[in-house]
C-alpha cells in the first residue's frame, strides 16, 4: 500500500548543528508510527519542517504520492497534515469554539462570525471521536487533558487525516494517557494516520504499530514492537549499552532533616495547590515525590525553599522552624536547590559561568569583603569548579547562555554541591538532558545521599523516581496519597496512585 | 500563566533587548551618530527657502545651496559648541586671560549643557541595568528642582558650604521619592513602571504649576516662576562671566563614578544586575526583588532629581514651569547610546551637550530652530536601537554569533 | 509556562476578604467625607442651583433648585448604607460596579456642596466633558488597535501632535478636509515607522514609541518655528462647524449635551460601536486578538502574525491622526507648539482604565473628560481645592487601576513582544 506520508532525505542545519541529516520516514494509512529519540535528537525539528514552521535545506515531502511544498502551517493543514504541539497552541482567553475556528472561521452572510455553526460542528466531531468538550467554555478554565482534546478537534475541524502528536503524554496522568491512546485508536480506526513523537520507551512498546528511532539527527532504524524490547530500543536511542538501573547501596538513614506538618500552599491564582501535606526526609535517604506535572509539586518545592509562604502548617529544617523563612535563610541553614526550570530560575543566562557560580554566595567571604566583590578569588574558585565538575566550556568567563543544557545543569550542580549542604531539593533535575548528563547527575545525587545528605527528589519521570528513591511519596491534587518503600513497590501501584486511586492496603 | 509571571517575562525580554543593544560595535554607534547628523542637515536643507530659490535658478546652484546650508549648519554647530578656532588661537597667543576665557566660553557652555544630561542619563541607564524603564526622569527632574528651589530660597544666611549640599540633597531626595512610588508599585503589585512613570510625569507637571503659581512663585512676577535663589545656594562658578561653567559638572562626574562602582564592584551591584537580568533567578538566590526594584528606582529618581537641582543651582538660579526641555526623554536616547554604562553615558551626554549648545548658535546664525536637535536625537536613538538599519545602509557585516554549539531543543525551554 | 496547579478548574470571581473590607471602608470614608467635609460646611438654608442647559443653547429647561443639606444627607446615607452592606456581606462580583456607584454619589455630593449658595451650569459642565473626552477616547482607540495586536503604542502623543500640525498647515493651504486627510496620513506614516522598528527590527516597543515622541515634538516645533510662526496665514485652518442633529438635539437637557457638536464628537460615538463589532464579532477581530494573545497559536493556524500587526498598527496610527486633527480642526483652528499637552498619554490611560475595550475606553475617556471639565469650573465654584489637583485625577486613577486596587485588567498577553518564528 502506498504510504500517506513520505519524507525523503530531509536535512536541516542550524548554525553549528546538523539537526536533521538525510532523514527518510514513511507513514501508512491507519497506522500509529512512533518517532523515538532522546531530547535533542532532532524529532521536533523534523516535525516542524513537515508542518511548515521550518524550511528544510534538502529533501522532499510527499503526501498521498503528491509532492508537498510547505512554506507555512497553512499549506500543511490544506494538505491534511495537522500537529498537536508539545506546548498547546491555544489562546487562554478564547472559548473552545473561538480557538477551534480561528483561521478557518464560519461567517454569517453579513460577514460576522457564526459561532453557533462552529460550535455545532465541534459537537459533531466530539461525538464522532469520543472527544467530550464544552464549546462555550474558556480554555483557561480547562484542565490540560481537555485542552489536548481541543487541539485534536482543531485538526479534525480542518479535515486533517495525518496527525502529528509531539510528546503528547508529558502532561497527562497514566489514566489520561490511556484515554488518549483509546482516542488515538479510534482515530486510526476511522482512517486517520498518526505520527507520535516521544522519548518514553514504554509507551512506544505498548501503543505503536511501528517505531522509528532517531539519534543525533539521523534515522538509526525502524522496527516493530514485537520484534524488539525496551533495552534494545534504549541502546538504539542512545548509541551504546546503557544501564537502565543505577547502582546504589541500601540507605543508611539518620535523623530527620526536614519535617513538614499539615502544609498548605496556594498557587499564584490563589487556589490551594498543596493541601495538608505532611512528611519527613531523613539524613542519608532519597525521598522521591512522584506525580503528574501540575499536582502541587512545583508549589511544594517553592514553599520548602522559601520562595513562597505557606498559608498553614509547619516546616522544620534541622530543628529550626523555617515555616516563614525566606530563600536566603533556608539556604544558609544548609539547603541546596536544583530548580525545576534551570534557565528561568537557576541561571542568569547572560552572566558568565563565574558569576553564576556565586549566585548563592555572592555576599559571603571569601567572595566578597566589606561588600566589595573579590574578583580574583571568585575566578580561581570558578576555574576549580569548571575542572572538577567537567563543565565543557572554553573558560569560566563564557556566558552560560552559550552552554548546552547538560553543561548548564552542571553549573547549577557545581554551585549547589560545593557548599556544605545537609538538605538537597532536586526538582526535575534531568529534564531535557541527554542520557550521558542524566547518568552524571544521578550519580552525583546518590553520592550526596551517601555522604549523609537528605535528598528530596521531585520528578514527573516515574522511572527516575523509582531508580533513585529510597521512599516514594505520590502527590495527587495537592495531597500526598501515600508514602511507599521504593524497594517493595511496583510501577503499577505508583501509577494508580498518580491517577488518584488510593488502595487500602498501602 | 499569571499576570505577575508575564510581567517578569517582559522584564526579561526587555533586558535581553538592552543586552542586544550593548553588543553594538563602536562602528555602528559612530555611524548612527553621523547618520543622524546627516539626516538632520538634510532636513535643514529641505526646509531652507534659499535652497528652493537656488533650484529655481539652476540645478547646480540648487546643489550648491544645499552644500552651503550643510556647511553653514555644521559650522554654526561647531563654533557654537566648541568656539571659533581662530579666536581661540588668537586669544591664547595674546595671553590675556579674559580673551581666553571668552574664546573658550562656548566649549565650557557645552559642558554646562551636558551636565544635566549626565545626571538624567545615569538615572535612565541605572534603571536599564536593573531591567527597569524609568521613562519618568522628566517628572523627577521637576520635583527635584522644586525641592531644591524651596531649600535654596527659604533658607537665608546659611554658609554656601552647607547650603549648596543641602539644596542638592533636597533635589535628590524629592526625585528619589518620585521614583520610589512607581518602583514600589511595580515591586508590590506588578504595575508596569512605564505607564506609572509617565503618569507621575504629568502629576509632577501639574504639581509644579500649582506650586509655582502659589507658595513657590515669585509674587512680583505675573508668570509662574520662582523667586531667585539665595546666592549662598549657587553652585560656584569657576570662571568669570560669560563663562557659566560650574561645579555641577564635577558633581555629575563623581556620580558617574559612583554608579559605576556600585554596579560593577560591589555586592549590591551584583544583586541589582542579577535582578535586572533574571528576577526569578535572583529570587531563587535569596535576593529581594522588591528591595532591589525600589532601591533602583529611588537612586534613579535621585539622579534625575539632581539634574533638576543642578539646573536650578548652577544655571538658572530660579525655576520656571518650562525649565526642563525634555531632558528626561532625551536621556533615554542617551542611555542607550552610552550602552547603559556610566562611562558611555558621560560620553553620550557630552555629545548631546555639545549638540544642544551648538544648536543655540545655529538658531542665531543659520536661522535653524533649536528643535532640530530633538529630531537629531530621535534619529540617533532609532539608529542605535535598530542597528540593522545602519548595517543595511553601510553594508556592514552582521556580527558573528559567538555560539559554539547551541542546543537546539533545549533553547525552546523558555 | 509554569505549572501552576489548578485544583478547582472553574475560575471564580474571587474577591479576597481583605479587599471586601477595604472597599467597605472606602465607601464609609466617602460617606464620612460627605458628612464632615460637605454637610458641616453647608449652611442649613443654602440652596443649590443646577442650570440644565448649556450657555448659548436654545433648548431652555427650568433650573433645578433644591436645598443643599438634605440632599447631601441623603447621598451620605446611601454611601454609608452601601458601605455597611459591603462590610457585613459584601457585593461579591458586583463590588467594582458598586465602587463606581458610590464614586458617582460622591461626585454628585461634591457638586451639590460646591454649588450650594450659588448656581452651577451642570449641562455646560457635562457638554464640555463630552468634548474633552474626544481626543482621550480616540487616543485610547488608537492604543486598542495597536495593543490588541500585541504592539505597545506609547507614541499616540507624538502621532497626535504631528497630525495636529499637518491639519493646521494643510488645512490652511487647501481646506479642512484636506487637512483632515493629511492628519490621518501623518498618523499612518508615524505608525508605519513604529511598526517597522517594532516588528521588522524588533526594537523594544517602548523605545520605538519614544523615538516617535521625541521626533514628533522636535519636527513640529521646528517646522512651526520655521514657517507657521512667521507666516500666520499658514496657521489658520478653520474648523468643522457644529451640526445639530435634527430632532435629537431638541431633547431637553440631553440634546444640547450630546447632539449639538461638530463631527469629531459624533465620530467618537460611531467609532465606539464600530470597534466593538470589529473586534468581537468579525473574523478580523478574532484573528487580531489571537495575534495579540498567542501569536504562535495564530501562526500555526496560518495567520500571518506580522502582517496582522502591521495592519492593526497602521489603523491605530490613522486613529491617532484623526484624534490629532481634532485639536486643530475640531477645536481651536490653529497649531501651537506641544499643543497636545500629554493628552495622548491620558488616552493611553483611558485605554488601560477601559480594559482594552472600546466601550470601556469611551467610559474612561468621558470620566477623564469630566475631571478636566470640572477642573476648569472649580474657580467658579469657589471650592477650596486647587484645580491643578483635579487635573491630576486621570493620572492618579490610572495608577490606582494599574495597582490592581479595583481589580486588575486583562492586557493582551503577548503585548510588547516581537514575534519570532523559532
Amino acid at each position: 500500500m502506498e504510504p500517506v506520508l513520505e519524507l525523503r532525505g530531509i536535512t536541516k542545519r542550524f548554525p553549528g548543528v546538523l539537526a536533521n541529516d538525510q532523514i527518510s520516514i514513511d507513514l501508512k494509512k491507519g497506522e500509529i508510527h512512533a518517532l523515538l529519540g532522546e531530547n535533542g535528537a532532532g524529532k521536533t525539528t523534523l516535525m516542524n519542517i513537515l508542518y511548515g514552521l521550518y524550511k528544510p535545506d534538502e529533501g522532499e515531502i510527499f503526501v498521498k504520492g503528491k509532492k508537498l511544498e510547505v512554506s507555512s502551517p497553512r499549506d500543511a493543514i490544506h494538505a491534511g497534515v495537522g500537529m498537536v504541539h508539545q506546548h498547546f497552541m491555544l489562546v487562554p482567553v478564547f472559548t473552545v469554539t473561538e480557538n477551534v475556528m480561528l483561521g478557518d472561521e464560519y461567517l454569517l452572510p453579513g460577514g460576522l462570525l457564526d459561532r453557533k455553526k462552529a460550535a455545532n460542528r465541534i459537537l459533531e466531531i466530539s461525538q464522532q471521536y469520543n472527544l467530550a468538550v464544552e464549546p462555550g467554555s474558556y480554555i483557561k478554565d480547562l484542565p490540560v487533558g481537555i485542552q489536548q482534546r481541543v487541539e485534536i478537534i482543531k485538526l479534525l475541524f480542518r479535515h486533517a487525516d495525518i496527525l502529528i502528536l509531539d510528546e503528547p503524554t508529558a502532561v497527562l496522568t497514566p489514566q489520561e494517557v490511556n484515554e488518549l491512546f483509546s482516542i488515538m485508536k479510534k482515530l486510526v480506526e476511522q482512517g486517520k494516520s498518526i505520527i507520535f513523537i516521544t522519548h518514553k520507551l514504554r509507551e512506544v512498546m505498548e501503543f505503536a504499530d511501528r517505531i522509528t528511532v532517531i539519534r543525533g539527527g539521523k534515522v538509526v532504524g525502524t522496527t516493530l514492537p514485537k520484534e524488539t524490547n525496551q533495552k534494545q530500543l534504549a541502546s538504539m536511542m542512545v548509541g551504546r549499552q546503557i544501564e537502565l538501573n543505577i547502582k546504589k547501596e541500601a540507605a543508611v538513614t539518620g535523623d530527620p532533616v526536614l519535617q513538614v506538618n499539615d502544609l498548605k500552599v496556594l498557587n499564584t491564582s490563589h487556589q490551594v495547590a498543596v493541601d495538608n501535606v505532611s512528611f519527613e526526609v531523613r539524613a542519608g535517604e532519597v525521598l522521591g515525590i512522584a506525580g503528574v506535572q501540575g499536582n502541587g509539586q512545583t508549589e511544594l518545592v517553592r514553599c520548602l525553599t522559601g520562595l513562597t509562604r505557606p498559608v498553614a502548617g509547619k516546616i522544620t529544617l534541622l530543628g529550626k522552624n523555617v515555616t516563614h523563612a525566606n530563600a536566603k535563610t533556608v539556604k544558609e541553614i544548609g539547603t541546596a536547590h536544583i530548580p525545576e526550570d534551570r534557565q528561568k530560575d537557576g541561571l542568569v543566562l547572560p552572566y558568565s559561568i563565574e558569576d553564576n557560580l556565586i549566585l548563592n554566595t555572592w555576599y559571603e567571604a571569601p567572595y566578597a569583603r566589606r561588600n566589595i566583590l573579590q574578583r580574583k578569588v571568585i575566578l580561581d574558585y570558578a576555574n576549580k569548579l569548571v575542572k572538577r565538575f567537567d563543565i565543557r566550556a572554553p573558560n569560566a568567563l563564557t556566558a552560560t547562555s552559550h552552554l548546552s543544557g547538560g553543561n548548564q545543569q552542571k553549573v547549577i550542580v557545581a554551585r549547589e554541591f560545593s557548599r556544605p549542604i545537609k538538605f538537597l531539593v532536586a526538582s526535575q533535575p534531568t529534564r531535557g538532558l541527554d542520557v550521558g548528563s542524566i547518568e552524571y547527575i544521578h550519580q552525583r545525587i546518590i553520592e550526596k545521599r551517601d555522604q549523609g545528605c537528605a535528598v528530596l527528589l521531585v520528578s514527573t519521570e516515574l522511572d527516575e523516581v523509582m531508580q533513585l528513591s529510597d521512599r516514594i511519596a505520590v502527590m495527587y491534587r495537592g495531597q500526598i496519597l501515600a508514602v511507599v518503600d521504593a524497594r517493595k513497590t511496583t510501577r503499577e501501584e505508583i501509577g494508580l496512585l498518580m491517577a488518584g486511586v488510593k488502595q487500602a492496603a498501602v | 500563566m499569571t499576570t505577575s509571571e508575564q510581567k517578569q517575562k517582559k522584564t526579561g525580554s526587555f533586558s535581553i533587548f538592552i543586552e542586544e543593544i550593548r553588543k553594538n560595535s563602536l562602528t555602528v554607534t559612530i555611524l548612527a551618530i553621523v547618520s543622524g547628523l546627516l539626516v538632520g542637515g538634510l532636513i535643514a536643507a529641505v526646509t531652507s527657502e534659499n535652497v528652493y530659490a537656488a533650484f529655481g535658478e539652476s540645478f547646480l546652484a540648487g546643489i550648491g545651496a544645499i552644500f552651503t546650508v550643510f556647511w553653514n549648519t555644521y559650522k554654526a554647530l561647531f563654533t557654537g559648541s566648541v568656539g571659533v578656532p581662530a579666536d581661540i588661537i588668537a586669544a591664547i597667543s595674546s595671553g590675556s586671560w579674559d580673551a581666553i576665557n571668552r574664546s573658550l566660553a562656548p566649549f565650557f557652555e557645552s559642558l554646562v549643557q551636558a551636565t544635566p544630561y549626565i545626571f538624567a542619563g545615569l538615572a535612565v541607564a541605572l534603571g536599564f541595568r536593573v531591567g527597569l524603564f524609568n521613562i519618568g526622569a522628566e517628572g523627577q527632574i521637576f520635583v527635584g528642582a522644586l525641592a531644591t528651589v524651596w531649600v535654596a530660597t527659604s533658607l537665608k544666611g546659611w554658609p554656601a558650604l552647607v547650603h549648596v549640599p543641602l539644596a542638592l540633597l533636597a533635589g535628590a531626595a524629592a526625585g528619589g521619592f518620585w521614583g520610589m512610588i512607581p518602583g514600589w508599585l511595580k515591586a508590590k503589585t506588578g504595575a508596569h513602571e512605564v505607564i506609572n512613570t509617565i503618569m507621575m510625569n504629568y502629576i509632577a507637571f501639574r504639581l509644579s504649576e500649582y506650586l509655582l503659581n502659589g507658595v513657590l512663585g515669585d509674587p512680583n512676577k505675573a508668570t509662574p516662576i520662582s523667586a531667585p535663589i539665595e546666592k549662598s545656594a549657587w553652585l560656584p562658578r569657576l570662571f568669570p562671566d560669560p563663562n557659566r561653567f560650574h561645579w555641577g559638572f564635577f558633581v555629575a562626574l563623581l556620580m558617574a563614578f559612583l554608579v559605576y562602582w556600585l554596579l560593577f564592584k560591589t555586592t549590591w551591584g551584583y544583586e541589582l544586575r542579577t535582578v535586572g537580568h533574571n528576577p526569578n533567578a535572583a529570587r531563587y538566590a535569596g535576593m529581594s526583588i522588591t528591595r532591589s526594584i525600589v532601591i533602583t528606582m529611588v537612586l534613579s529618581g535621585a539622579l534625575a532629581g539632581l539634574a533638576g537641582a543642578n539646573e536650578v543651582l548652577g544655571v538658572n538660579h530660579n525655576l520656571g514651569v518650562a525649565f526642563s526641555s525634555g531632558y528626561g526623554f532625551d536621556s533615554i536616547a542617551l542611555a542607550l547610546l552610552g550602552n547603559s554604562h556610566p562611562l558611555g553615558v558621560v560620553l553620550a551626554a557630552l555629545l548631546f551637550g555639545f549638540l544642544r549648545n551648538g544648536a543655540i548658535q545655529m538658531q542665531l546664525t543659520a536661522g535653524i530652530p533649536i528643535d532640530i536637535i530633538s529630531v537629531l536625537q530621535a534619529l540617533i536613538l532609532a539608529f542605535i536601537a535598530a542597528p540593522a538599519i545602519i548595517r543595511t545602509i553601510y553594508r556592514l557585516k552582521e556580527p558573528k554569533p559567538e555560539l559554539e554549539t547551541p542546543a537546539v531543543e533545549t533553547k525552546k525551554g523558555k | 509556562m509554569a505549572q501552576s496547579s489548578v485544583i478547582s478548574s472553574k475560575q471564580t470571581d474571587y474577591i479576597s476578604p481583605a479587599r471586601r473590607t477595604t472597599m467597605g471602608v472606602v465607601f464609609l470614608v466617602m460617606a464620612l467625607t460627605i458628612w464632615f467635609g460637605f454637610v458641616i460646611s453647608t449652611t442649613s438654608d443654602a440652596l443649590t442651583t443646577f442650570v440644565l442647559y448649556p450657555g448659548g443653547s436654545d433648548v431652555v429647561v427650568a433650573d433645578l433648585i433644591f436645598a443643599s443639606r438634605p440632599i447631601l444627607n441623603i447621598l451620605a446615607f446611601l454611601c454609608a448604607g452601601l458601605g455597611a452592606y459591603q462590610l457585613a456581606k459584601g457585593f461579591g462580583k458586583w463590588t467594582n460596579t458598586l465602587l463606581g456607584v458610590v464614586a458617582g454619589l460622591f461626585i454628585a455630593a461634591f457638586l451639590v456642596w460646591g454649588s450650594s449658595g450659588t448656581s452651577l451650569n451642570l449641562a455646560g459642565l457635562l457638554k464640555v466633558a463630552v468634548v474633552r473626552a474626544v481626543p482621550l477616547t480616540l487616543g485610547a482607540f488608537s492604543g486598542i488597535f495597536c495593543e490588541r495586536s500585541g504592539v505597545f503604542n506609547i507614541a499616540i502623543e507624538g502621532m497626535m501632535l504631528t497630525a495636529a500640525f499637518c491639519a493646521a498647515l494643510f488645512g490652511s493651504l487647501v481646506n479642512i478636509w484636506f487637512g483632515l486627510f493629511t492628519a490621518v496620513l501623518s498618523g499612518i506614516l508615524l505608525a508605519y515607522v513604529l511598526a517597522v522598528l517594532s516588528i521588522k527590527y524588533k526594537v523594544n516597543q517602548i523605545i520605538s514609541g519614544t523615538v516617535i515622541n521625541i521626533f514628533a515634538t522636535g519636527i513640529t516645533s521646528f517646522l512651526s518655528a520655521k514657517f507657521l510662526q512667521r507666516h500666520s496665514e499658514l496657521n489658520d485652518s478653520g474648523r468643522f462647524t457644529t451640526w445639530n442633529i435634527p430632532g435629537l438635539s431638541e431633547i431637553p437637557f440631553f440634546g444640547p449635551i450630546l447632539f449639538s457638536h461638530n463631527m469629531f464628537i459624533y465620530a467618537m460615538f460611531i467609532f465606539t460601536a464600530v470597534l466593538t463589532v470589529l473586534f468581537f464579532y468579525t473574523r478580523w477581530g478574532l484573528r487580531t486578538r489571537a495575534v495579540g494573545e498567542h501569536p504562535k497559536a495564530a501562526d500555526t493556524l496560518g495567520i500571518n502574525v506580522n502582517r496582522t500587526r502591521y495592519i492593526s498598527v497602521l489603523i491605530g496610527g490613522a486613529m491617532a491622526g484623526f484624534a490629532g486633527a481634532y485639536f486643530v480642526l475640531g477645536s481651536v483652528g490653529r497649531f501651537d507648539e506641544v499643543m497636545t499637552a500629554g493628552r495622548g498619554f491620558v488616552g493611553l490611560a483611558a485605554m488601560i482604565f477601559g480594559n482594552w475595550n472600546p466601550i470601556g475606553s469611551l467610559g474612561a475617556g468621558m470620566l477623564f473628560g469630566f475631571a478636566d471639565s470640572l477642573a476648569s469650573k472649580l474657580a467658579i465654584l469657589k471650592v477650596p481645592i486647587p484645580n491643578k489637583f483635579l487635573e491630576m485625577a486621570p493620572y492618579l486613577v490610572t495608577m490606582i487601576v494599574l495597582a490592581g486596587v479595583v481589580g486588575r485588567g486583562q492586557p493582551p498577553a503577548a503585548g510588547g513582544q516581537p514575534y519570532e518564528k523559532e
